[in-house]
């Protein structure tokens, strides 16, 4: 039954319409007639109340994603391969992170506000908070899980520490790594949307959306949305592409 | 046998550690052996009598509670590339192709990678694997992974191959097959090999010698000497006879050390 996880989707786009036709209030469930056109012309300005088009505002949630996740990542990876590599590391930094990272990345929002006010620096920080924890973790396990025989082959045949970490720990661990950067850029995602709800942002999904509800314009909210998931699904589409390439022996060490 | 000259020492090789009651443990005793240069000497017992431990602190990847190693006089005290170690399971790096694998000794020694492939490729016709060259570990057999771990090990040129129960982890028929080929890259290259095993059957098929170990501590029960031509016959009356020789030291090891 391969055409069985389209019944669904067909089904809901058939009971959408009904509903919206008995429902008759686009407030509540606007017909998809009119969602579709503002999907069909994403560079059009015309259909987002000024805030410039979808692919805009697209483009910035993006780059929001980008800046808040490379930081996450760029201080995670190295933080994670320490305290994996070390028992004393890992001990002074457990605690402390165990501690905050239960902490929802939303409600860093009122303190990233208080410490660096309205605009891209508390975006970008809220961003940080959601990616980091995901990478972090990931990466002292994978450093952990690299198997003790594949250091001493390499001890045994000359390597120095240096050697070890580039061409042993690091490729052993990439893959692990590799999983906690996906979940790491899905819960950025999320979070972007929520992070362009502060005050003072004027641009992004997540404003669009929420400046669409202002108006009342529920099929701009929902466009918004379908556009926010896409996003979301093609870039772990591509993180998933990227793992079976390079990662595929995964699971398969003997 | 008597004119090569010898070229690993043991001399009076100690191991405790604290095991897991804080006891201390001994796992290794007072152990002295000397090995000739391109000899074939397998440590052989029981499991738990120490003869890992004692190939890795050859090959420096334990220190000894007591005791020194000597290489060609000098005392060694530490990894030494001219040692190499094969491992039972796990050793090969899943990320990297068979050729790869074979060359990252000569990698790690700053090699170029067009020199160390064509030198990797030598091991990999070894071997016999040529057609795997760009295959990765989890695509090959047991056997064959082993294979390739020999090839890698042979790669940086050691002078001597240590061997943790290598064969350990395959079945019979396989087994049977790769002893006879490590014998055949023995005879070629020369190489001084200890080779750590529980099997008699392996141990007396291969060796030059047989020491044969005591369980906790471990300590030389015996020192068995082999001069059956090779390829050895395995269902022949003389080594059925030594087999049965060696078996009877160990069994011997394993009960006077329960007393």
């Amino acid at each position: 039954m391969r055409y069985l996880r389209f019944l669904l989707p067909i089904l809901l786009v058939v009971g959408w319409e009904a509903a919206s036709w008995i429902i008759s209030n686009p407030f509540i469930l606007p017909s998809l007639t009119t969602v579709i056109p503002i999907l069909l012309h994403p560079f059009s300005p015309e259909f987002t109340l000024g805030t410039g088009s979808m692919v805009e505002n697209a483009g910035i949630s993006i780059q929001r994603v980008g800046m808040g996740f490379l930081v996450a990542a760029a201080v995670a990876i190295p933080l994670g391969i320490l305290m994996g590599r070390s028992n004393l590391f890992n001990d002074f930094f457990d605690s402390i992170i165990e501690l905050l990272r239960p902490i929802p990345p939303l409600a860093w929002v009122p303190l990233a506000l208080a410490w660096f006010k309205i605009g891209l620096t508390s975006i970008v920080f809220i961003i940080f908070i959601g990616a980091f924890f995901p990478i972090l973790l990931n990466t002292v396990d994978g450093v952990k899980s690299v198997k003790k025989t594949w250091l001493e082959v390499a001890t045994t045949l000359g390597a120095k520490e240096r050697q070890i970490m580039i061409k042993v720990i690091l490729p052993g661990a990439a893959p692990t790594i590799w999983t906690g950067l996906r979940v790491g850029f899905g819960i950025a995602w999320m979070c972007v949307v929520a992070a362009e709800w502060l005050p003072g942002i004027s641009q992004g999904l997540g404003y669009l959306i929420l400046y669409a509800y202002n108006f009342g314009q529920t099929n701009l909210i929902i466009a918004g949305m379908i556009v926010i998931g896409v996003i979301g699904l093609l870039i772990d589409f591509v993180f998933k592409r990227v793992e079976r390439r390079w990662f595929s022996w995964r699971g398969l060490e003997r | 046998m008597g004119e090569l000259p010898v070229t690993l020492v043991l001399k009076d090789l100690s191991k405790s550690f604290v095991g897991e009651a804080k006891v201390e443990v001994e796992a290794l005793s007072h152990i002295n052996l000397e090995v000739r240069d391109g000899e074939f000497v397998s440590v052989l017992g029981p499991s738990g009598c120490g003869k890992t431990t004692l190939l890795r602190i050859i090959a420096g990847l334990d220190n000894a509670s007591g005791g020194r190693i000597l290489l060609d006089g000098n005392v060694i005290d530490g990894p030494c590339p001219r040692m190499a170690m094969i491992f039972q399971e796990y050793s090969l790096y899943p990320w990297r192709t068979v050729i790869d694998n074979i060359a990252f000794g000569l990698e790690m020694k700053g090699m170029e990678k067009q020199q160390r492939r064509e030198k990797a490729f030598e091991f990999l016709e070894l071997v016999g694997l040529v057609d795997f060259a760009g295959n990765y570990p989890y695509e090959l057999s047991g056997g064959m992974r082993q294979r390739v771990a020999v090839a890698r090990a042979l790669a940086i040129d050691p002078q001597i191959l240590l061997m943790d129960e290598p064969f350990g982890a395959l079945d019979a028929q396989t087994r049977n097959m790769l002893q006879r080929e490590l014998l055949e890259i023995w005879e070629k290259t020369k190489k001084t090999v200890v080779f750590v095993t529980h099997s008699v059957d392996e141990a007396v098929f291969l060796s030059d010698r047989v020491v044969v170990l005591t369980p906790r501590p471990g300590t030389i029960r015996d020192v068995v000497s082999i001069d059956l031509p090779r390829p050895r016959e395995r269902t022949g009356a003389e080594f059925a006879r030594i087999r049965r020789y060696v078996l009877d030291h160990m069994e011997h090891a394993a009960a006077s050390s329960k007393v």
